[in-house]
């Protein structure tokens, strides 16, 4: 379960992220869509704590911080529990895709050599990548990049993972064999929360849909509700002129 | 112009290869120390850690702004004379420290700029799954780093190799020690000097090998 209760972020006078409250149940999938700069991404990063956020507490699993007093072994923890997949990829580049996976099982969770590559490599099978767990990251195209990044975050066994726009990065031939992987997780009942403008993804895929702008949630509900019948004017909106160029 | 003595030239090669091991060791051990002192500056530097940073960036400033040879004399003869006690320092000692300290200072900034350059997301992706400042730096960060900065530290490092040549002035018989005793005796200087300028020619051109094996290694991550 994740939890957040007024949680802020500013990056110096400019307020990214104003007052968020959100509760997320265990296996529920939440879409998160909006306007560009309105606070998605950074919605994501302070949770992962790679922004700290400015105020507020989050709970994640049995951990809650206030996180302006978090301390260094908090936002250790608040990072081992919530799995990231970026926009990028962002996989090590001195690794190889098995390496990759298996670095934090290796590192941070000190998993013995043989446990951890084991484990590592079933996650390549399951990512249908089993064949490239020598291959290195620039050696990959996009797409095989980014269901490794969703392997990397699968092996932390965390409680939520969080997609920063895992397909914006993509060439369109790339899209959906990540859109396939994560639709898997999804039907595992993996706590995800996801930034994406895939409107189909949100809409077959989501519990809820969470419509943010000016950095506050301004309306959310399951898709249907949010796709055929939004309430305020903002995400009406929004989803028009998205909905124009990416129909669900 | 006189013919060069080939022969004395053939004879002296057996003799100056026994002071090659000296050279090596001074370069070797110089190399390994300045490599740990650089990579200390260079995360004292980026993670501009209070005032280690200061410090750091005062001794870099002289180890580079100074001679070697100045910084060699510093250490054997001007530190005995402040403190008593390190009368003990000899010359390999000094050579070594001074190596150290003024390779350091150059390599720590190499380092740096390799650190500097890994990109962000790199760190990013690893301070995401839970690692710890060290943790990241120890498995991403310098790895890739040396990658870059590996043919800047492998041309200070034959450097080193050619600056050992300096301790000579301590009165340690290295290889160029040895050339300058030999070439006294026998006033032949020109061949003396040449058949020690192709030692330390055919120690840099091996060392040349080696760092293009590494290159090929270090970019095998990186090749399509």
């Amino acid at each position: 379960m994740i939890k957040l209760d007024s949680l802020s972020k500013h990056f110096g006078s400019t307020v990214v992220l104003d007052g968020i409250d959100l509760t997320i149940d265990k296996g529920e999938i939440v879409v998160i869509i909006g306007p560009s700069g309105t606070g998605k991404s950074t919605l994501l990063r302070c949770i992962n704590f790679l922004e700290q956020p400015t105020a507020g507490t989050m709970t994640v699993g049995d951990l809650t911080v206030d996180v302006k007093k978090a301390s260094r072994a908090e936002i250790l923890s608040m990072r081992r529990r919530t799995a990231f997949v970026f926009q990028n990829y962002a996989l090590f580049a001195n690794k190889t895709a098995l390496q990759n996976i298996a670095e934090r099982l290796l590192v941070v969770d000190k998993w013995p050599k043989e446990k951890a590559y084991r484990r590592a490599r079933e996650i390549l099978d399951q990512i249908g990548l089993g064949e490239k767990a020598d291959a290195f990251p620039a050696s990959m195209s996009g797409g095989q990049q980014q269901r490794v990044g969703i392997g990397r975050a699968m092996a932390a066994g965390a409680e939520v993972i969080l997609f920063d726009e895992p397909t914006s990065s993509l060439d369109p031939e790339w899209v959906e064999e990540v859109l396939g992987l994560m639709k898997q997780l999804a039907s595992e009942r993996q706590t995800m929360m996801v930034v994406t403008h895939e409107m189909s993804f949100a809409r077959d895929v989501a519990d809820r849909v969470i419509f943010i702008d000016g950095g506050r949630i301004v309306e959310q509900g399951p898709p249907s509700e949010i796709f055929y019948n939004p309430q305020d004017p903002r995400t009406k909106d929004f989803l028009k002129k998205i909905l124009a160029t990416n129909p669900v | 112009m006189d013919v060069l003595n080939v022969e004395y030239m053939i004879g002296l090669v057996p003799v100056l290869l026994r002071y090659l091991p000296l050279t090596l060791q001074l370069a070797g051990i110089g190399m390994v120390l300045a490599l740990i002192l650089a990579c200390l500056f260079a995360v004292i530097r980026v993670l501009r850690i209070p005032v280690l940073n200061q410090l750091t960036i005062v001794f870099i400033s002289f180890f580079r702004g100074t001679p070697l040879l100045v910084q060699l004399f510093l250490f054997y003869y001007g530190l005995p004379q402040l403190v008593s006690a390190l009368t003990v320092i000899d010359g390999v000692t000094a050579t070594i420290m001074g190596l150290t300290m003024h390779f350091s200072a150059y390599m720590a900034e190499s380092i740096r700029a390799a650190i500097v350059g890994v990109d962000r997301s790199q760190t990013e992706a690893a301070l995401s799954i839970g690692m710890t400042n060290g943790q990241m730096m120890r498995r991403i960060v310098l790895p890739q780093a040396t990658r870059v900065a590996l043919p800047t530290l492998m041309n200070y490092f034959i450097d080193m190799i050619k600056a050992t040549s300096l301790a000579f002035t301590l009165g340690v018989t290295e290889l160029m020690g040895a050339t300058q005793k030999e070439a006294a005796g026998s006033f032949l200087y020109f061949e003396a000097f040449i058949v020690a300028a192709i030692m330390y020619w055919i120690v840099v051109e091996l060392l040349s090998k080696l760092q293009n094996h590494l290159e090929i290694r270090l970019n095998k991550a990186y090749s399509r």
